[in-house]
């Protein structure tokens, strides 16, 4: 016996702190000079002295009314579609789940596509309202059909991703039928949400996004543990003392609820859940209480630098930050798995 | 702890695979043997609560519908044959799951100190800090045998342990297991393919054929060339060694012999 247990696993965990805090750092460096760009370059003070109120007017209001709504939007949506992302692939063990794959962000289209192009809404209020509040509630309809397709064959794994994939092409093909019956203004209203963009962001929207996310972390991370051993299959976590299909299903519940709210403000941006988790695996593993956060840090890191990006690719405009999150995200995605060295699914 | 299963059945949609089973477990070695598809793996799912079947199963007189659940988990660990978990945990991890019941968010000192203890007694202490995804079967094998032990279980259900382990290992597990369930008075109960294994290691054997159980007692009273021939088909020699213990060698497939003549 050469070292004491504490030190074995302590020297197993401070390398995940270290990610945890590089990714922090990371985010809040990104989240920074999100403020900073745009068509007028900010500098560090600046943007410093307007958040804290003491710069001048005209600093303060391109902070406050346009570049922090949009870079907070970012970060707190990133989070949530990141954690998002990352019970799913936990709870369904399958490497594709994400709020994408499975279809929850098409119907979130759907339920904006509906509001753009026949002014039907579910609840009758002005577009503002409507757009995001339809987003949400086939996004939130969505998650529900899942769950209850699989629950018919007793919540199998594979039964929620097929019925989650299914999903997905019948509300793909339900956009098509509105863009195909929409007129010019709203075909192209329909496609740039469906593109994802930041541009409609809003303190208060930023604020109903952080709520959920404050909401619902601490619950996931109640459960930490047995969604760690979750993964070591269903027979030993249940032999272990879990009540898998209550865990599955309130996970479920929680993860629907996240990524109705994160995606109904901003639209499509798929890529982030798939991403964020698989990069946090890899550097961190599967224990939850470092994969959960990471998951969330990278998500925010990584939509936090495709608005940078889609700043300042076409200068002096806004490029749609779907577009830009792949852009940035395929490449480094397929650099994480061509030099890893082992398969981590 | 005192295991007892009374007349327990359980059918898959139609097909009944347990058919009215007793059997009675103390402080010491069951193997429970027979060919594939007699029931064995469904009998310890059952008997781990992980299936519903209609009997009895008892531990120390008390049903275990009836038992709190986190009692109940808290008190057996079973490792199931399963495909190994693809989980990118460090073998400490993975270990330490075992301690699910105990496991604050903070890891105690407690659990750190039983799990490396346990880790060192199946001689995996140097795969500490190696990912599941890097080890071999029989190394993955050893850290879920680790898991089910971490807990402390008084009942302790291993469904073919052996798989995937080189010969030194199979026989240094169960000499290990031997000494930790006299030690701490643990009930073992064990599905085996290898009835050589069982015959030395087993106080107990039961044999099942198509979902009853055909016979069960000691070794020397169980592992006959009649028990053999009528449950496995296979002709044998069973003859006994210099510690009294049977030894068992397959000769021919009992079909095939028939064949033959």
């Amino acid at each position: 016996m050469k070292s004491e247990p504490k030190e074995i696993y302590s020297g197993i965990t401070s390398r995940k702190y270290i990610f945890i805090l590089m990714m922090g750092t990371a985010v809040v460096l990104s989240f920074i000079l999100d403020i900073m760009s745009g068509p007028a370059w900010l500098s560090v003070r600046e943007v410093v002295l307007a958040l804290l109120g003491l710069g001048d007017s005209t600093g303060h209001a391109i902070v406050w009314v346009i570049r922090l709504p949009m870079a907070a939007m970012a970060v707190v949506v990133g989070a949530a579609l990141g954690i998002a992302g990352a019970e799913m692939q936990t709870i369904l063990d399958n490497p594709l789940a994400s709020p994408y794959t499975l279809g929850i962000s098409a119907a979130a289209g759907f339920g904006a596509a509906l509001a753009f192009v026949l002014g039907v809404g579910v609840v009758p209020f002005a577009e503002e309202i409507l757009v995001p509040f339809n987003a949400f509630f086939f996004s939130f309809l969505c998650c529900l059909a899942i769950y209850f397709i699989a629950n018919k064959k007793k919540g199998t794994t594979e039964t929620i991703v097929l019925a989650g994939i299914a999903l997905l092409f019948l509300f793909n093909s339900m956009i098509a039928l509105l863009e195909y019956i929409a007129s010019a203004d709203e075909l192209q209203a329909v496609i740039f949400w469906l593109f994802g963009s930041l541009s409609k962001a809003t303190l208060p929207k930023v604020a109903i996004v952080f709520v959920v996310l404050i909401l619902i972390i601490p619950i996931f991370a109640l459960d930490a543990w047995k969604l760690t051993a979750l993964r070591l299959g269903d027979n030993k976590a249940k032999s272990l003392g879990i009540n898998v299909e209550k865990l599955r299903v309130k996970a479920f519940v929680l993860i629907s609820i996240l990524t109705a709210t994160a995606v109904c403000f901003v639209g499509t941006i798929g890529f982030v859940g798939l991403v964020a988790p698989h990069i946090s695996r890899m550097l961190v593993g599967e224990d939850q209480r470092y994969f959960m956060p990471l998951s969330a840090l990278g998500g925010a890191f990584l939509l936090s630098v495709a608005s940078i990006a889609s700043k300042l690719v076409v200068p002096g405009a806004i490029f749609p930050i779907g577009i830009a999150t792949s852009f940035i995200g395929v490449p480094f995605f397929l650099f994480m798995i061509l030099r890893r060295r082992r398969d981590f699914w | 702890m005192k295991l007892e299963v009374f007349d327990l059945s359980y059918s898959y949609s139609t097909t009944p695979v347990l058919k009215g089973i007793s059997l009675t477990a103390e402080k010491m070695v069951t193997a429970i043997i027979g060919p594939n598809g007699a029931g064995k793996s469904t009998l310890l799912t059952c008997i781990a609560g992980l299936l519903r079947p209609e009997g009895k199963i008892l531990l120390n007189g008390t049903d275990i519908r009836k038992m709190d659940r986190d009692d109940f988990s808290k008190a057996l660990s079973y490792l199931p044959q399963d495909a190994p978990s693809r989980a990118v945990l460090t073998v400490f991890e993975a270990v330490l799951l075992g301690r699910l019941h105990s496991l604050k968010w903070r890891v105690g000192e407690e659990d750190l100190g039983i799990v490396y203890r346990v880790m060192g007694e199946l001689g995996i202490e140097e795969l500490a800090s190696r990912t599941l995804n890097e080890l071999s079967g029989g190394q993955r094998q050893m850290v879920s045998i680790a898991q089910a032990l971490v807990k402390e279980p008084e009942i302790l259900l291993m469904d073919e342990p052996t798989n995937s382990l080189d010969l030194q290992r199979q026989l240094e597990l169960f000499e290990l297991i031997r000494e930790i369930s006299a030690d701490k008075q643990i009930t073992l109960v064990t599905a085996l393919h290898d009835l050589n294994l069982a015959a030395r290691y087993a106080d107990h054997i039961v044999v099942m054929k198509e979902g009853e159980v055909v016979s069960s007692g000691s070794p020397n009273k169980v592992l006959t060339c009649e028990m053999i021939e009528s449950v496995y088909g296979v002709h044998a020699r069973v003859s006994v060694d210099e510690e009294g213990i049977p030894e068992i060698l397959p000769v021919c497939s009992a079909g095939r012999r028939k064949n033959h003549k």
